[in-house]
């Protein structure tokens, strides 16, 4: 069984927190560059001027690219043949949210739901588990902002509203939507499963790179289709008009109950602020 | 479209030249408020006390910095939301509140309360701030210090980028989406 140390952890996860507030992924700054040069309204290519500018003042400031630094959000894959010593893994991963919030002077977004107490330090996050087999420990982290998570949504259908049923549900979801998440916004789509299951894929569907394909063909030309309706609804960048009212969908599909069609829409700001480690 | 430079306290003739879409470079003080703060504010109001600044002419900011880091005067600074403080903006606008900045939005009381006080919404570019943190020159904690990144700010503003949103005339600035792609 191979060991990996506590501290190691720590540091990895305290690294991720501030690097991907400060750092807009590449994957996303050239599919806003992208974006920027297919626009034709000047109000939308000036908002994306904004959003590429302000990605390099906080690159050279180490201000964070948003306010909002998020609820840190991480999927983390634990190999069957390793261990973390020197601390209980959940403990580790909150130490190095915790680290990373504060030495990166982010803010810390992390309240009780009722008293709204802030709680202080960036935690408890968000943390999902899986194992998988091999020795090696995979954390994904994301920053994941209020406004878009707002905007997000789980629903039921019935089965027999398929693909045209999924597919009008995002649509008017994202045209409800409208200005409050900070189009152009990522969608993360999870079909299947169960109804608290629906909602997670489409969370870890968000870790995917903007600039990856679907491994599944027939999955890939639904994005593809989707992302296409999505943009035609003309929101634009902050919804001043515009070609580019999304940067992509994302879509993980899992089976579900005979009786069931879960689908949930995470929404996603522009400021798609990720990063994944492996140790 | 236009562009103008104003100043706050704003007045009403400053509000009555704007129209949805033009561009307004604000300098001054505005404060920021955010959820928490606006039910502090009424608590405040309900209770007939005073408030820890003046609502005439005043310009509130929707925003929860992120924390200064050394040799800056605050952190990243853009708009939050803006339809989670509808509840309380038409009571605002009719004390004296003249412009809210956020993005995202509004209730139809919040645009009515501005069409009956010469009020205005802005927005700021969501998502851009580290960028707009470059306007604010100084900030000071003036109330509700326990309240974190909620707490109220008094913020020294200079040439702020905004765009008029929503006017004092019912014009709106969002697009609608076309939405026959969905029947």
């Amino acid at each position: 069984m191979r060991e990996i140390q506590a501290e190691d952890v720590v540091e990895a996860v305290a690294g991720m927190c501030m690097k991907a507030n400060t750092e807009l992924p590449k994957d996303v700054r050239n599919k806003i560059e992208q974006a920027m040069a297919e626009e034709t309204s000047s109000a939308a290519k000036e908002v994306l001027r904004q959003l590429l500018e302000n990605a390099d003042l906080a690159m050279e400031t180490k201000l964070p690219l948003c306010q909002d630094c998020g609820l840190a959000v991480l999927f983390v894959e634990v190999g069957d043949d390793c261990k973390v010593v020197g601390g209980n893994l959940r403990d580790v991963i909150n130490e190095g949210v915790r680290k990373g919030y504060a030495d990166g002077y982010l803010r810390k977004s992390c309240c009780d739901p009722l008293t709204r107490a802030n709680t202080g330090d960036g935690t408890p996050a968000v943390i999902h588990f899986d194992l998988v087999p091999g020795d090696k420990l995979k954390i994904f982290y994301m920053a994941k902002g209020g406004g878009s998570e707002n905007m997000s949504r789980v629903t039921m259908l019935a089965p027999a509203q398929g693909w045209e049923g999924i597919k009008k549900y995002v649509i008017n979801r994202v045209a409800e939507a409208g200005p409050n998440p900070c189009p152009p916004t990522i969608i993360g789509i999870g079909v299947g499963g169960t109804f608290d299951h629906a909602a997670k894929i489409a969370k870890k569907s968000l870790m995917r790179d903007l600039d990856d394909t679907h491994p599944d063909p027939e999955i890939a030309a639904l994005e593809k289709e989707l992302e296409e309706a999505l943009n035609e609804l003309g929101i634009g960048p902050m919804a001043l008009g515009g070609k580019t009212t999304v940067l992509g969908v994302k879509i993980t599909m899992e089976s579900c109950h005979l009786a069931s069609l879960p689908l949930a829409v995470n929404v996603q700001c522009h400021s798609q602020r990720h990063e994944e480690v492996v140790l | 479209m236009a562009e103008y430079k104003l100043t706050t306290p704003l007045t009403d003739a400053d509000m009555e030249q704007l129209k949805a879409g033009d561009v307004v470079f604000l300098s001054g003080t505005i404060h920021s408020a955010r959820d928490a703060a606006h039910k502090k504010l009424f608590e405040l109001l309900d209770a007939g006390k005073e408030l820890p600044f003046d609502l005439a002419g005043s310009a509130i900011y929707y925003v929860g910095p992120s924390p200064a880091p050394p040799g800056r005067p605050i952190g990243a600074a853009g708009p939050t939301t803006s339809y989670r403080m509808d509840t309380y903006a038409p009571r605002l606008y009719d004390l004296g509140m003249k412009a809210s900045i956020g993005k995202g939005k509004r209730s139809d009381e919040v645009k009515a309360a501005m069409e009956t006080n010469k009020g205005v919404y802005f927005g700021a570019t969501g998502g851009a701030g580290a960028l707009l943190s470059n306007s604010i020159v100084e900030s000071t904690i003036i109330a509700f210090d326990e309240l974190g990144p909620e707490a109220i700010r008094a913020m020294k503003v200079k040439d702020f980028p905004l765009l008029v949103i929503n006017d004092c005339y019912g014009g709106e600035l969002y697009v609608k989406p076309n939405l026959d792609t969905a029947e």
